[in-house]
């Protein structure tokens, strides 16, 4: 599969001057045309076969089991209703993780600039990653709504418990990768007498870069499962919101076709998130680390 | 051979924290424009001598007095290329410059000149993973002439290579050296290398560190590939061979001891 992402990644590789639109194009129908990516789509092509099969023969109540054509058919039908609602996870996952990438970068390079601060710290973020935030999420819906009155509480809050889960894998990688710099590289800095600044600039940073890749890889995925998990708990005290609201309502109302068009989108949109990251890594890494760089053999 | 010094090192002794003495007293002058070879057995302290030399590890005993360079201007090469694998072959050359503040638009004419000086102009765009082993090295090496050093420590440049770039290297190296005549220091336990690139080697021995014969090679410059098969290139290797075979006989019980500790 990651091959298949490195094969559209490298299309737009600099030093592969691809002339015309068509030749890129070109690219993407061999790269759609993979054994990457024809072996998964006739597994569960054959899956769903099976399925809306099964159905139909056992005759299995729709509340029970609907078979994929009827969550196909709810899915379109019921597009209006259950599109705006991914887009509100959508949003408080991309600011939960993009505050999960800022914070756990800082945080990780403040604890290399220091053995005390790490010392002191690492434990506390260790404590609040194994908190289970299904336990801590009514809390922090409680006590954001005293701070923020009004219509983004919510969101504030949902943002917040989306943030927790997804921060501690950028920190805890980027901290050992910027721990992980050549020990040669470190002295011939030393040598040189690079400061403080420029060791972080020019060795440690890019060092840590594969490290903090997949630090953003995992974290992004977590980013949405915190976002969906914080809107269970704030959609069981009746606040509405994203698409986890829709699959509590559904699932209450006993929709169950709805509420597997509703988890559908979210699986979607969970794999459309790896990808993008996972594109993306393979991009900035493309033309030195060994996970991204491509052999001829 | 110009004889004013380019640094001592005044007895100067080196105690880990684990009990274990690296280097004892070890008195070592190295005269400007000198090649000299460290040559022992793994564990004589013989890098950590270059270490201490660039400052990058601490004496416990001793001093080094610094004559007409400094510590400032030198450079280190090590046992590994140690290339920065995400930079390009003109990045990792330009480092030392950019480090001391220096504009690329400025560096990029010394950068030019060290790269062509180990003959890799043509690989400026390369990345490290698609050099081979040789070529990382003379990266590594424009590397360490890019800040026109006038003394270049070398903690066994090439060991890890293959005899015949090994060689090679060697051959580039001398006639550098020759060109530009700095002070070299060359850590190595290889005992041809030492006496066909050297004019003095120092042989040293282990447990503790210290310096057991100190070897003039008294053979013209250039020398060529033919040097090697010379009567004197084989009596200097036979003579140092002895001094090391004599110094790790001298003592075999305690030799022995000593490996019974280490083995607990």
């Amino acid at each position: 599969m990651t091959n298949l992402f490195r094969e559209i990644a490298n299309t737009s590789a600099p030093d592969r001057p691809l002339t015309s639109v068509s030749t890129r194009r070109q690219v993407w129908l061999r790269a759609l045309l993979s054994p990457d990516v024809l072996a998964p789509v006739a597994v569960g092509l054959l899956l769903l076969l099976v399925w809306e099969i099964g159905v139909r023969i056992t005759q299995m109540p729709p509340y029970l089991l609907p078979g994929p054509l009827l969550v196909l058919q709810t899915l379109i039908s019921e597009w209006g209703t259950l599109f705006p609602s991914m887009l509100i996870t959508l949003r408080i996952t991309l600011v939960a993780f993009v505050a999960a990438v800022l914070s756990g970068l800082l945080i990780s390079i403040l604890f290399t600039q220091s053995k005390w601060i790490e010392r002191s710290f690492f434990p506390y973020a260790v404590i609040l990653q194994t908190t289970p935030i299904v336990a801590i999420a009514p809390l922090i819906i409680l006590w954001v709504r005293q701070a923020v009155p009004g219509e983004s509480s919510t969101f504030v809050s949902l943002v917040i418990c989306a943030w927790l889960v997804a921060f501690f894998p950028i920190l805890a990688n980027t901290t050992l990768g910027l721990n992980s710099a050549d020990h040669n590289l470190v002295n011939l800095f030393q040598l040189y007498r690079a400061s403080r600044w420029q060791t972080l600039r020019y060795l440690r940073l890019p060092s840590a870069m594969p490290y903090f890749l997949g630090g953003l890889r995992i974290s992004g995925g977590l980013a949405l499962i915190g976002a969906v998990v914080a809107e269970f708990v704030a959609g069981t005290g009746g606040t509405s919101s994203g698409i986890a609201y829709q699959i509590l309502m559904s699932s209450f109302n006993l929709q169950i076709p709805r509420m597997f068009a509703a988890l559908l989108m979210t699986t979607a949109l969970g794999v459309a998130i790896f990808i993008a990251l996972t594109l993306f890594s393979d991009l900035m890494l493309r033309n030195w680390h060994e996970s991204a760089v491509k052999r001829e053999n | 051979m110009n004889s004013s010094s380019a640094f001592t090192l005044s007895d100067v002794s080196k105690v880990y924290a684990n009990g274990t003495v690296a280097l004892k007293n070890l008195e070592l002058t190295v005269n400007e424009g000198q090649f000299v070879s460290l040559l022992g057995p793994s564990g004589c302290g013989k890098s950590t001598v270059l270490r201490m030399v660039a400052g990058l590890g601490k004496m416990s005993f001793g001093t080094i007095y610094w004559g007409s360079s400094s510590q400032r201007h030198l450079a280190y090469v090590f046992q590994e290329a140690a290339l920065m694998p995400w930079a390009t072959v003109q990045e990792n050359v330009r480092l030392p410059l950019k480090l001391s503040g220096l504009s690329n638009a400025t560096a990029n004419a010394a950068v030019a000149e060290a790269i062509a000086l180990v003959d890799l102009k043509g690989f400026e765009r390369s990345y490290p993973r698609e050099l081979s082993g040789g070529m990382k090295m003379r990266v590594s090496i424009a590397r360490a002439l890019v800040t026109k050093p006038e003394v270049l420590l070398m903690d066994e440049p090439f060991g890890a290579l293959d005899e015949m770039t090994r060689s090679r290297l060697n051959s580039d190296l001398l006639h550098l050296w020759h060109q530009k005549q700095w002070t070299v220091v060359f850590v190595t336990h290889n005992i041809y290398e030492a006496v066909f690139l050297s004019n003095r080697v120092v042989v040293m021995a282990a447990r503790p560190g210290r310096v057991i014969a100190d070897v003039a090679i008294a053979a013209p410059y250039p020398r060529t590939e033919d040097f090697r098969t010379t009567p004197l290139f084989n009596d200097y290797c036979r003579e140092i061979s002895r001094c090391l075979s004599s110094a790790s006989g001298q003592a075999p019980q305690r030799a022995d001891a000593d490996r019974a500790s280490g083995a607990v």
